[in-house]
């Protein structure tokens, strides 16, 4: 059954308690702010790339916990990722995402992410749950590092 | 004379289906849209059982049936407004429509029309206006060089009309100002508004979405130039909406669409118009929408619009008492029900609007959350929105314990878990 705690699960609020990553770095290689423009929920993220071509990403943003969240749980799992495994990470998590609550997620690869598959279920909070990652995509696009 | 509201929900189908957890569903978005009586639904199936044929044109019975019912439409629409004359009527698809249509026709008319702008005129709004209110006057304010100019908000969501000699003047050629607020529920001071309107010379149009469906409204007494309204939020179907204008003033518009319907003869290379409110309605029009529209006339006016303008002020101050004893809340609007609608916006400490309504919503409370179309007033408030609960003729005293109820649970279940 949906309920509201099984929507939000502990994890979750604690992300938007404490979440990690929030505050921009200095030298993004990639600098993206999005909207979502139903609820006027904002990120603002920054990507940066280290010697050995593996990603970090820094945000800050308003809104919602589960947009909040998400883009603290996403910041932290694709830290020391390589471009096409951050890639791989958000196109599953779309895909969770967009399952309307019949995919649960691989643990091994979505890591705390998977604790967003009930989002699915509420049409109207996916956005939600998507708008750090869509910004990272579109940080990625925009520093080529991915097309 | 109190309305009986356990027999008005009963002629709303939805306002009697369960939601979430099977819990019976208390409706508080009107705002947003109303809910349908079935008369409403009825009208509008009947329409196509047995009228559906496209007015104004066929030679036969059935097309003579739905001129009548659509023609119809248009002097209930008239009568209920307080206009005289039928032909001021106009149907178009949304209030957001009859809005563009205005802002778009005063762009194209000719310079020696005194609607046309230029340079160094000025357009003015209001910092409350929803985002259909503002954004065509924008854009006619770009593309004719005119200024726009804005009545601030109120610390407490009301129009602050302490500069109305500055803002509008005689520069002034448009005033274009929402009735009441769908955000914070104030029933704008319009009779000062129009009468320094008057004195300058501007055209002036209401936004009246929020107003019509709520309280006797009487174009007459208001002395305004051009309303604009929905019919979806009059418990009338969605689709159609309305622009209420005075005839010599519609004579002095171009059109805004062309097509069938809307001229006196045509050419190869030009054509002449026909007056309002043919002018305005090129096409064929939502005639079931009308006829809908006209079944919705027919139930508010047989419950009254003083009863369910009395109805909502009751529940106003009901609300407003139980609102503002809930710790930690915070009301974006008039603290009093002086001039105000059933329109309660609010903010709560440390939870987000958006997870409000979702903690809401699992209690079987439909509220909308976010901005509500009015943006620039969010900014004013320094936030990102509010959560907005909106009564109607079919909402009860109870609905607001369910809503005060089901804030005190969002509250404990995110205060439980260390937010707020």
């Amino acid at each position: 059954m949906i309920n509201l705690e099984s929507l939000y699960q502990e994890l979750i609020l604690d992300h938007y308690k404490n979440p990690l990553n929030k505050g921009l770095s200095k030298n993004p290689i990639a600098s993206v702010h999005h909207v979502n423009p139903s609820c006027g929920d904002e990120v603002d993220l920054n990507l940066e790339l280290d010697g050995e071509m593996k990603l970090g990403v820094t945000w800050d943003g308003i809104g919602c916990s589960i947009s909040q969240a998400s883009t603290s749980v996403l910041s932290d799992l694709v830290k020391g990722k390589s471009s096409s495994e951050a890639l791989g990470i958000i196109e599953a998590f779309s895909e969770v995402m967009s399952s309307k609550g019949s995919i649960s997620g691989d643990p091994e690869l979505l890591g705390d992410a998977v604790a967003f598959a009930g989002v699915s279920k509420y049409p109207a909070r996916i956005k939600c749950a998507l708008l750090g990652w869509m910004a990272l995509k579109d940080a990625m696009l925009q520093a080529k590092l991915i097309d | 004379m109190a309305l009986d509201v356990a027999k008005i929900k009963r002629d709303f189908p939805l306002l009697s289906r369960t939601v979430r957890h099977e819990l019976p569903l208390v409706y508080l978005d009107s705002g947003a849209t109303s809910q349908k009586p079935l008369a409403v639904i009825d009208a509008e199936s009947d329409f196509y059982r047995n009228h559906n044929s496209a007015v104004h044109r066929g030679a036969h019975l059935i097309a003579e049936e739905a001129t009548d019912i659509y023609e119809g439409a248009r002097a209930k629409i008239a009568h209920f407004i307080g206009a005289d004359d039928v032909d001021e009527v106009i149907f178009t698809k949304s209030a957001t429509e009859s809005l563009n249509l205005l802002a778009y026709s005063f762009g194209q008319s000719e310079s020696s029309s005194a609607i046309s702008l230029k340079l160094g005129d000025s357009i003015v709004v209001s910092e409350l206006e929803h985002h259909a209110n503002l954004i065509p006057w924008q854009e006619l304010a770009k593309r004719t060089g005119a200024s726009l100019r804005w009545f601030p908000s109120t610390e407490d969501g009301r129009l602050d009309l302490s500069g109305l000699e500055q803002i509008i003047d005689v520069s002034t050629k448009v005033v274009a100002i929402t009735h009441q607020s769908n955000v914070t529920g104030a029933i704008s001071p319009v009779s000062k508004i129009l009468e320094r309107a008057r004195n300058v010379g501007a055209i002036t149009v209401l936004d009246a979405c929020q107003s019509v469906p709520h309280f006797p409204t009487d174009v007459k007494t208001l002395g305004v130039d051009f309303i604009a309204f929905s019919g979806h939020k009059m418990v009338g179907p969605t689709g159609i909406g309305l622009l209420w204008g005075r005839k010599e003033l519609f004579e002095r518009l171009s059109p805004f669409l062309f097509g069938g319907s809307m001229v006196t003869s045509v050419s190869m290379t030009e054509a002449t118009y026909a007056t309002a409110p043919r002018r305005f309605e090129a096409g064929v029009p939502n005639m079931a929408g009308a006829a809908g529209l006209s079944a919705a006339v027919d139930y508010l006016e047989s419950i009254g619009m003083e009863s369910i303008h009395n109805h909502e002020l009751a529940l106003t101050e009901y609300a407003l008492t139980q609102l503002q004893a809930i710790s930690g809340l915070t009301l974006i609007g008039p603290k009093n029900s002086v001039d105000r609608g059933a329109v309660f916006s609010f903010t709560l400490d440390g939870i987000h609007p958006h997870d409000v309504g979702q903690a809401l919503d699992d209690r079987g409370i439909a509220v909308r959350t976010g901005h509500h179309c009015a943006w620039p007033l969010m900014k004013k408030f320094g936030i990102t929105g509010t959560t907005r609960a909106t009564f109607y003729l079919y909402n009860s005293l109870e609905d607001v314990d369910r809503l005060v109820e089901g804030i005190h649970h969002t509250q404990d279940f995110f205060g439980a878990r260390g937010i707020s």
